[in-house]
């Protein structure tokens, strides 16, 4: 830059134009000289000869594109139908999409956290280690936060909700439900031994969850919330506890599950050991999930309870696969276990879960 | 009572929260038009409020709805204080008057405030019945249609062609006014957009009422502009060409109705009304002035004035004879009956005041030769307000500066009117008769003003100028009535000979406008004339400078491109007299470099023709600035020009005659560079036999260096070495070392770029539909250190050089395109401040069939274009047969014929999202159905109308279409006159919007450039808006006329207005236009006749 006497440069076209690469970096959260560093850095631009000046120019530009148009992303079916910038549909939808995508390790940090100004104050830490510039995670939280008070009151699926407000594509709709999901029954993912798991484990919880725990889930008919839990299923868990309490029916399942097994699994005579543990783990679980503090507490309980003791008697995930299945199966060769559906629901969500949940 | 305008105010959305408690607003909604008001019910507590009113109707006279325009003002409601205006909407109805273009405009407008820009929109609906008029003495000209583009809009057919056109009006500035003081800035501006929209109306009316005069139905090349004049006033001023145009008739029910309508009544009733002239001014402003007064009683500073200062040619003009467009007296006309045809067009064009025509390309056969360009300027002082309390008539004075005593309130017009009749002196000096490709302008730095008109001397054919007969007739017929018959005789005779003229003219389309029109041996100026290398029968000039477009039967070698030449002269400041006397003295020198600089770089490219030439002087406190362009090219009928040659002044020194060798080595391989570039590679051999007349010594020393003392010795140099017509560039000093410095680092355009600043870009021709039209200002702000002549125009050429790298860079996704009508604007704000604002549309193109035989789709299209305005077929065999004669060309017409139809490919390269405009047109319009039917459904659907389908990723595919189609109209802009693959199948009314932004949070608002560029946006919606409302989808011949930026920084404030104008239309994509049959029949005819014609 010889001269920064430029007072004022602005180019407008009737079509806008977008520079995918720079609305990149825009959300990334560079300035507008590192971003004009990059861009000379980087090879794609090599052959156009541009100069600092020009590239500084440009960049601004977009970034002053990007700024105005930031006020209608935060509310996207607006940007549909405004008229103060013309981008075509597909554009616009590259827009929405990038705008609302996030870092996993950003979200990882603040899944299960409450969405509130606390949280915002902790973005600092948040960036430094994650490494996402604190600009990004604002927008990044931002976005979280906006999305969750649209969906957090609307009556049906959750995922679609979210892609019906935010236009956002079927993945990071899901995502995002994820993240609303977390935030709503403020699980807690930040204990040291969940450390393990990646945000893709939790969302992938979570949709279980969604899927098969909420009310929403039974009932299709969309008139419940999909944020919470169906308080009748957890209530109804309690009565699980007859597979561990009655001591009968406990033998029996183990024996069932043993002659299923033998054989079959490497852990074999870890698992026989442990049987009756492992089994009055699950159903313990199961049968807290009236107290909120135990739902929050729901993976933290399966890593304590089921899954450290299985790594540390070094079952392999074929092994666990395997476990889980007889396991919940023979459940209903039982001839005095009438609470077959009830079964099914619990065991499919923690049976799917656990298995996202186990590796190193 | 003539009409009827129905205004219904249906729904509002994303308004801005008024209420901080609720975070909602209470919306209700003002319509005003003249002094009624109407109003909704309040909406409480929406941001997007249901008012679903009822019809508000407004009785009013034409001329009003000429005028005015309908305000509609959306308040929140505030029971404890005043309401609070959220914005505005300013609806010019005009569009509804013509019976041809639109009838009901609907739609969603932004709400405009001139402090916080757009703010929500609003939707409206708007209705104009328009009852028979009885009144033949009326003011309004209602039916007369107007168009921006600069040719005969492209599904029309000129009839007739009447001539120029001009108004003015004139009012004081309510920003100047002591009222100003007290009021806010919002009042302020909201009266000046008000006014300038009354003004801007009531031109058009007066324009439109000489048209009718004329006989003609429309103008053609219509250029309103403004002048701030500060404290001495504003001014408001339009030129255009008076056509009679008939509708094509196509699928469209043949819509011509007005031209009888409007324009034979007017006539009979002038033929049986007054046989004398002289009750013409009394009845004309009689019966509606009381009306007038009436209305306007709230408004008459504006009315009052210029009804009686500038309209006076209005009025004059109803009186039979002394008509100022078709003018002349009726012993004149005697003359010309029996003349030859020519002769006959000549006087006829004589006898106009001035023969001016705002076209800058004309129907085949029309345009005959060219002479050159002819400009004028001259150097005004606008005189301060002496007494600012004359009450309220114009506290105004206009003064010639150099008679103070002539402060009538035609100052204006005497002034334009000085100009004009200099140009059409300087066009009888080059042997033409007319003037084409005619403009005006104007720079006003405090109280200096320079005025400014340019054009083309040509010769036309009277072919579409018949009314000179036929005026001549009805002129006649009126004094005598026993001259009818003999006139009408001739009449008959006339259209004969037109015809036999017309085609002994287009014997040779491809070069004849280059022959001559003046005398070979009573010269002008000194020019080098050679055989036409075409036809090799008649003389043509060694270069040619236009205004016009490329004529499109020209033929050009290789391709074109866009020439600058800038210029920054410092001036020292002064004030009154001494300022003017101070600037006319430098105005022929920074001319003259300019065309020096232009001829330099001409040759630097090997080309041998400009055409658009666009020289535009804008003048500051301590500066002029210049800034000339132009797109080069090689006319094949001109010679090939010559290299150019550095001479040294002292050639004593060993290493300086080294430096000069090197230089001129340098310059060399430039021009090799061109010529590969653009392709010129003219077949030169041919020429060379013929050979050119031996230059004497005196024309060859026209030589292109700015110190003209110098001009002297150059003369005696011998040039006889290199190639036979060298240019000769001398250095003596540093300046010019500098000077070719600067020649040689203009940066060659990168590679799949082209730039023009013509509507096409000669060498090619298979356009895609991708176009995308820009404007991009940049204001530089001087550092104070140097000042000095050469340290100014290195800045002003960066600057520009840099703004069209950043262009370039900019639309790189674009490659291969072509950067058209490139349209620059200098000014200069204030004291250090350089402010370029270039509006363009970059277009791109097919590179397979970039080369030869993408020629023919070109000629296709233009020759459609042509069919549609003509009914031609009259000469296309004869013209093939002759032409192929020509050995150089008909072997290229063959292999072009042959060449697949570039139309069949063009949709393919579209953007994905911007495909079928037509379906997204037709499915606005069922919108629109729905939105009248159904206005209450609207809260939700912004919201539901969104949501996409449920399935993922697919959905942004699928999506696309439904939120393309169901929310906004793609309205594409485009300053050329039409969009390559298209058919414009109806033209909905001129646009023309001029806008105040003001702020007082600039660093909020992102400092200068966030304020313009979201001004600049803004502008733009609302300029799509309002096509859209119409029904349109598109803007051609979109120009942005004025771009006035001021700023503050220190207070935080800023201040732009931004005047745009342009044509509505409704295209349809070539391709989807049903197939019929005769059309690729026709076209295709057309591309043999077309391709042999090359």
């Amino acid at each position: 830059m010889r001269r920064m006497s430029m007072e004022l440069d602005v180019f407008v076209g009737n079509t806008t134009i977008i520079d995918e690469e720079v609305y990149q970096l825009w959300l990334d959260g560079h300035s507008v000289s590192d971003a004009v560093r990059m861009r000379l850095e980087s090879d794609a631009l090599s052959e156009c000869e541009a100069s600092g000046e020009v590239l500084h120019s440009d960049t601004m530009d977009q970034y002053r594109t990007f700024q105005m148009c930031e006020r209608l992303l935060h509310c996207p079916s607006k940007l549909a139908n405004q008229l103060l910038f013309q981008i075509p549909a597909h554009r616009q939808a590259m827009l929405i999409e990038r705008y609302y995508e996030f870092d996993h390790t950003f979200a990882r940090e603040v899944l299960g956290k409450k969405l509130s100004k606390g949280t915002k104050k902790d973005l600092d830490d948040i960036s430094l280690k994650t490494g996402v510039a604190l600009k990004s995670c604002r927008r990044q939280f931002d976005n979280f936060k906006r999305v969750f008070k649209v969906v957090e009151e609307l009556k049906g699926p959750l995922v679609e909700n979210v892609q019906h407000h935010f236009l956002l594509s079927d993945s990071l709709a899901r995502d995002y439900a994820a993240v609303v999901f977390f935030a709503n029954s403020r699980f807690e993912t930040g204990k040291r031994k969940l450390q393990y798991l990646s945000f893709q484990d939790f969302a992938f919880c979570a949709g279980q969850l969604i899927s098969y725990w909420t009310v929403g889930a039974v009932d299709n008919m969309m008139e419940d919330m999909d944020v919470d839990l169906e308080k009748e299923f957890l209530h109804d868990l309690k009565d699980l506890k007859v597979l561990v309490n009655d001591k009968d029916m406990l033998d029996q399942h183990k024996s069932l599950v043993c002659y299923q097994l033998k054989g079959k699994i490497k852990a074999f005579s870890e698992m026989e050991a442990n049987f009756k543990n492992l089994s009055r783990a699950l159903i313990n679980i199961a049968s807290k999930l009236t107290n909120t503090k135990d739902v929050r507490d729901l993976f933290i309980d399966l890593v304590e309870k089921f899954i450290e003791p299985c790594r540390s008697d070094k079952w392999t995930v074929g092994d666990l696969t395997l476990f889980l299945t007889h396991y919940t199966s023979t459940a209903h060769t039982l001839e005095m276990f009438r609470f077959q559906i009830l079964w099914e629901r619990y065991m499919g969500v923690i049976k799917s879960c656990i298995l996202k949940m186990y590796h190193d | 009572m003539p009409g009827k305008l129905k205004a219904k105010i249906v729904a509002g959305r994303h308004l801005p929260v008024m209420d901080r408690a609720s975070d909602l607003t209470d919306a209700f909604v003002e319509v005003k038009f003249g002094n009624t008001t109407f109003k909704t019910d309040v909406y409480p507590k929406s941001l997007n409020p249901q008012w679903n009113s009822e019809w508000f109707k407004f009785e009013v006279d034409d001329e009003d709805l000429q005028d005015e325009p309908l305000q509609i003002t959306v308040l929140d409601h505030d029971t404890y204080s005043a309401n609070d205006a959220i914005g505005k909407v300013y609806i010019d109805i005009d569009p509804l008057l013509s019976s041809e273009a639109a009838t009901v405009i609907s739609g969603w407008f932004p709400i405009y405030d001139t402090i916080h820009g757009i703010r929500g929109e609003i939707n409206v609906l708007v209705k104009v019945e328009l009852f028979n008029d009885l009144n033949r003495f009326r003011q309004s000209s209602c039916g007369v249609k107007f168009f921006c583009t600069t040719s005969i809009p492209r599904c029309y057919r000129a009839v007739m062609v009447h001539g120029f056109v001009e108004e003015l009006v004139v009012n004081e500035d309510p920003e100047y006014q002591w009222i100003d003081r007290i009021r806010t800035p919002r009042a302020s501006n909201e009266a000046r957009q008000r006014l300038i929209s009354l003004m801007s109306g009531e031109l058009q009316r007066k324009i439109g009422l000489k048209v009718l005069e004329m006989g003609g139905n429309a103008v053609v090349g219509y250029l309103q502009c403004f002048d701030l004049e500060g404290e001495s006033g504003l001014v408001v001023r339009a030129i255009g060409t008076a056509c009679t145009l008939d509708k094509l008739s196509n699928t469209y029910t043949p819509a011509t109705a007005i031209n009888p309508c409007n324009s034979s009544p007017s006539k009979d009733i002038k033929e049986a009304g007054f046989g004398e002239e002289a009750p013409g001014v009394p009845l004309s402003s009689g019966p509606p002035t009381p009306l007038r007064a009436q209305t306007f009683s709230s408004f008459s500073p504006s009315k009052s004035y210029s009804r009686q200062s500038s309209s006076s040619d209005t009025e004059l003009s109803l009186t039979p004879k002394t008509g100022m467009g078709s003018g002349g007296s009726a012993g004149k006309e005697a003359g010309p009956l029996k003349a030859l045809l020519r002769q006959q067009t000549q006087t006829a064009l004589e006898q106009r005041e001035f023969p001016f025509f705002t076209l800058t390309s004309f129907p085949p056969g029309f345009l005959l030769h060219v002479g050159g360009v002819v400009s004028a300027r001259s150097v005004k002082l606008l005189d301060r307000i002496h007494n600012p309390a004359l009450g309220n008539t114009r506290s105004y004075k206009l003064l010639d500066w150099n008679s103070f005593t002539a402060d009538e309130p035609e100052t204006r017009d005497a002034w334009w009117e000085e100009i004009r009749q200099e140009i059409k002196s300087h066009a009888k000096a080059l042997g033409c008769h007319a003037v084409v490709g005619y403009s005006e302008s104007t720079s006003i730095c405090e109280e200096v003003c320079i005025l400014s008109a340019s054009g083309t001397a040509a010769i036309l054919s009277s072919r579409f100028m018949q009314d000179s007969a036929l005026d001549t007739e009805h002129r006649l017929s009126r004094q005598q009535a026993s001259v009818f018959t003999s006139g009408a005789e001739k009449g008959e005779g006339d259209m004969g000979s037109t015809a036999s003229l017309g085609f002994e003219d287009l014997m040779s389309p491809g070069c004849a406008f280059c022959h001559i029109p003046y005398d070979e041996l009573n010269m002008p100026f000194p020019a080098q004339l050679t055989y036409c290398h075409c036809c090799r029968r008649y003389k043509v000039p060694d270069v040619l400078f236009t205004t016009i477009d490329l004529p499109t039967e020209a033929n050009v070698t290789g391709k074109g491109c866009l020439i600058q030449a800038r210029l920054c002269r410092t001036k020292k400041k002064a004030q009154g007299e001494g300022n003017a006397t101070a600037i006319s003295n430098l105005l022929p020198f920074l001319e003259y470099e300019l065309h020096t600089q232009l001829m330099n770089k001409l040759k630097l490219r090997s080309m041998n023709a400009l055409f658009g030439l666009r020289i535009q002087i804008s003048v500051g406190e301590n500066m002029l600035l210049g800034l000339a362009s132009a797109t080069g090219v090689y006319l094949t009928a001109l010679p090939s020009p010559g290299g150019i040659q550095i001479a040294g002044k002292t050639p004593s020194d060993i290493t300086y005659e080294q430096h000069i060798s090197n230089m001129q080595k340098k310059i060399n391989d430039t021009i090799a560079k061109n010529k590969e570039l653009y392709e010129i590679n003219p077949p030169d051999l041919v020429e060379e036999v013929i050979g050119s007349p031996i230059p004497e010594p005196r024309q060859r020393s026209r030589l292109f260096r700015s110190h003209s003392e110098s001009s002297d010795e150059v003369s005696e140099l011998d040039l006889s070495h290199g190639k036979k017509d060298a240019f000769v560039l001398e250095i003596d000093d540093t300046d010019a070392v500098e000077d070719i410095h600067s020649l040689l680092t203009d940066a060659p355009t990168p590679p799949g770029f082209y730039s023009c600043n013509t509507e096409i870009m000669p060498g090619i021709y298979n356009w895609t539909s991708a176009l995308q039209m820009f404007t991009s200002v940049r204001v530089f702000r001087l550092s104070n250190v140097n000042l000095t002549n050469q340290g100014l125009n290195k800045v002003f050429n960066d600057l520009c050089e840099n703004l069209l790298k950043s262009l370039y860079f900019k639309l790189r996704s674009m490659v291969p395109c072509c950067l058209c009508h490139v349209n620059f604007t200098v000014a200069v704000p204030e004291d250090e401040l350089i402010q370029v604002a270039v509006t363009a549309v970059a277009m791109s193109f097919d590179k397979d069939q970039t080369q030869e035989n993408g020629r023919q789709s070109i000629d296709k299209n233009l020759m459609k274009a042509i069919t549609e305005n003509e009914d031609q077929l009259q000469f296309p065999l004869e013209l093939s047969a002759e032409s192929s004669s020509n050995p150089l060309n008909s072997a290229k017409g063959l292999s072009e014929v042959s060449g697949p139809l570039p139309s069949a490919r063009a949709p393919s390269v579209d953007y994905s999202s911007f495909t079928d405009r037509c379906s997204s047109w037709i499915e606005q319009l069922r919108l629109k159905a729905h939105t009248i039917r159904c206005g209450s459904i609207k809260t939700m659907s912004s919201l539901e109308k969104a949501s996409p389908l449920p399935e993922g990723r697919s959905r942004s595919l699928r999506s696309n279409r439904s939120y393309a189609g169901s929310s906004v109209t793609v309205v594409k802009m485009t300053p050329l006159s039409f969009i390559p693959g298209t058919k414009i199948i109806k033209y909905l009314g001129i646009i023309n919007m001029f806008f105040i932004r003001e702020t007082t949070s600039l660093r909020e608002e992102g400092g200068v450039s966030g304020f313009l560029h979201s001004f600049i946006a803004e502008v733009f919606a609302m300029v799509r808006a309002h096509v859209a409302a119409l029904g349109g989808n598109a803007v051609v011949s979109y120009n942005m006329k004025e771009c006035v930026f001021m700023e503050n920084p220190n207070k935080n404030q800023a201040q732009c207005l931004i005047n745009v104008s342009g044509d509505a239309v409704i295209f349809v994509r070539e391709s989807e236009l049903e197939a019929t049959p005769p059309q690729p029949h026709s076209a295709s005819a057309q591309t043999s006749s077309s391709g042999e014609g090359t």
